[in-house]
């Protein structure tokens, strides 16, 4: 766009200024960590915050995060519950959109009803209801506390499979029942790979959740061998509530893995977000 | 919703049978789960709200002791104070989402760098945010050094989360940092989906920039703002994870979620926390229909 006049010319500067410092609002914090977790305790001592590191390759504090913070063992079990919990969730989330897509039965006004006021109810308030029945189901302390609660469907997931479902040609279902195909087959054969997209999407929304997900896993697996990413670094604050370097050079791995899914796949991250919120 | 208006014809005799258990079979898992990990939490918090429990013992039916202690007692409502700091940080989260997301749409150069940095922190764990935003406020990090880098004089900078009247306001800060690149990115997705002839016609005639904003951005994403705003009355009540892991609540941050998570797992008081949790419900429950009533309703007319 053409600058006409003067006051466009000050809106101009305005605009750039307000981003620049946002950016750096938003930057700062992140790359003054980053600084702090390359240096020795006795420089993080010496040295004022903004100052940069000595020695850029001085990884000693990431090894010692990696090995001391059990950090292994939480990116383990975070990766499993995430493997885990995904399918599951795709699954529930797919098989209930399918049938309130193609099917009319007596109980589904109910059906819908109960995801939606669902939604309206915060988990977080229930813990202590829901903390008896998993320790009731014997959940307590494993894997599968995490993964169960992770696995239910809810409202804007389902949304986001009825929108893709409701443009796949009923005329295709047709044809297949014609050729004597069961429902279950027509659901893994023919809805399923059409509805990829929408599967994207929710893996997307439902990954960046699970991955930064921090009370589930701290209440329900207490045990040192079951920690998740979050936990793990979470028990840093104890042993090393000092020793910032170090904390820092946690932090750093623990965020690495959103920067490099985020510059993978920022397309589909934006619209992942949005198509939740639209229904949401 | 929009649909084809049209289901599976009316079934075959052969598919009745097959269509009622594939309805069933496929509903069985998801709909155990629901009321396994949602109703029955949501109905045994009802009943452990009228006990007397340590989640060991034998419980004992105390009616409604539990919300007379919560209502009789100024320090369990007080922590509600600390949600006023989070909801107007939500407000000006909003309104700095909205004008970010208005600059975007219209030409402007590194527009893919500067959304994609300021929406980054949403990608972030909430743990790591809360040990960079201790790093960040604590005596002699990262604010004071910028501060002093300024020509403040390092005596006059306070502690930012030790200090009771200031360390609301640094957590908001931290909370807003987190989330603000969320709101915008919705609302550049609402933004976009508004015909782009609108602009057109206006740019021919003259229009502003703030009166395209006015009289086109504004009233075509009315219903996604006034959402965001009631999800920003929601999240300032149930606001808990970055002051759990910063401060846990401690020197006046703390927020009725941690007050209720507390009162549950370090008290060991089931009864009255389900009690908060039930209050905590029904001030939400309200909240939503203000929302369908506000704000649906205005939609349909």
């Amino acid at each position: 766009m053409k600058i006409r006049n003067k006051s466009q010319l000050i809106y101009y500067v305005i605009q750039y200024l307000i981003l620049g410092i946002l950016t750096f609002i938003t930057i700062a914090p992140l790359v003054l960590v980053f600084f702090a977790s390359f240096k020795t305790n006795k420089e993080l001592l010496t040295t004022g915050v903004l100052t940069l590191p000595e020695n850029w390759f001085n990884f000693e504090n990431y090894i010692t995060a990696w090995t001391k913070g059990n950090m292994a063992t939480g990116f383990f079990n975070t990766i499993l519950i995430l493997v885990a919990s995904i399918t599951a969730t795709i699954l529930t989330g797919t098989m209930t959109a399918y049938v309130l897509s193609r099917f009319e039965f007596r109980m589904k006004g109910l059906v819908k009803f109960l995801f939606l006021t669902a939604s309206l109810i915060p988990s977080i308030t229930m813990q202590m209801s829901t903390f008896q029945i998993i320790v009731g189901l014997g959940l307590y302390n494993t894997r599968w506390a995490t993964i169960i609660l992770f696995a239910g469907t809810d409202i804007i997931s389902i949304y986001i499979f009825l929108q893709f479902l409701d443009n796949i040609s009923y005329s295709l279902d047709e044809a297949a029942i014609m050729d004597g195909c069961s429902f279950p087959r027509i659901f893994f054969r023919i809805i399923m790979p059409l509805l990829k997209p929408a599967v994207v999407t929710v893996i997307i929304i439902k990954g960046i959740g699970f991955y930064n997900e921090f009370y589930t896993p701290y209440l329900y697996m207490k045990d040192k061998e079951l920690q998740v990413i979050s936990t793990s670094l979470y028990a840093f604050q104890g042993p090393y509530g000092t020793q910032w370097e170090i904390i820092c050079a946690a932090c750093v791995i623990t965020m690495l893995p959103a920067l490099v899914v985020f510059l993978l796949l920022q397309k589909h991250i934006y619209s992942g977000l949005t198509a939740g919120a639209v229904k949401g | 919703m929009k649909t084809q208006g049209k289901k599976y014809k009316a079934p075959l005799r052969r598919l009745s049978y097959q269509r009622t258990l594939t309805i069933c079979l496929f509903l069985a898992i998801p709909m155990v789960l629901l009321i396994l990990f949602t109703y029955l939490p949501f109905g045994d918090m009802l009943h452990y709200s009228t006990l007397k429990w340590n989640g060991f013992s034998e419980p004992e039916f105390i009616g409604l002791d539990n919300y007379k202690t919560l209502f009789s007692n100024p320090q369990y409502f007080s922590v509600f104070k600390t949600s006023i700091y989070y909801f107007i940080g939500s407000l000006i989260q909003i309104a700095l989402a909205l004008y970010l997301a208005t600059i975007l749409y219209y030409p402007l150069k590194c527009k893919n760098f500067f959304k994609g940095v300021l929406f980054f922190p949403y990608m972030l764990n909430g743990v790591a945010i809360g040990f960079v935003f201790l790093y960040f406020f604590k005596p002699d990090g990262a604010l004071d050094s910028l501060l002093m880098l300024l020509g403040m004089p390092e005596e006059s900078l306070p502690l930012w989360l030790g200090n009771p009247s200031l360390v609301n306001i640094s957590l908001t800060f931290a909370s807003v940092w987190r989330y603000m690149g969320q709101n915008m990115v919705m609302f550049v997705g609402a933004i976009q989906s508004i015909n782009s002839e609108y602009f057109e016609a206006a740019q021919i005639d003259g229009a502003s920039r703030w009166q395209q904003f006015r009289y086109i951005i504004l009233p075509s994403i009315r219903y996604i703002i006034s959402l965001n705003m009631i999800l920003a009355i929601k999240g300032a009540i149930s606001v808990y994870e970055i002051p759990f892991v910063m401060t846990k609540g401690s020197g006046g941050s703390m927020t009725f979620v941690i007050k209720t998570l507390q009162t549950a797992f370090t008290d060991k008081k089931i009864g009255l926390a389900s009690a908060m949790g039930v209050v905590l419900l029904v001030i939400i429950m309200i909240i939503t229909a203000i929302q369908k009533v506000l704000i649906e309703g205005k939609e349909e007319k």
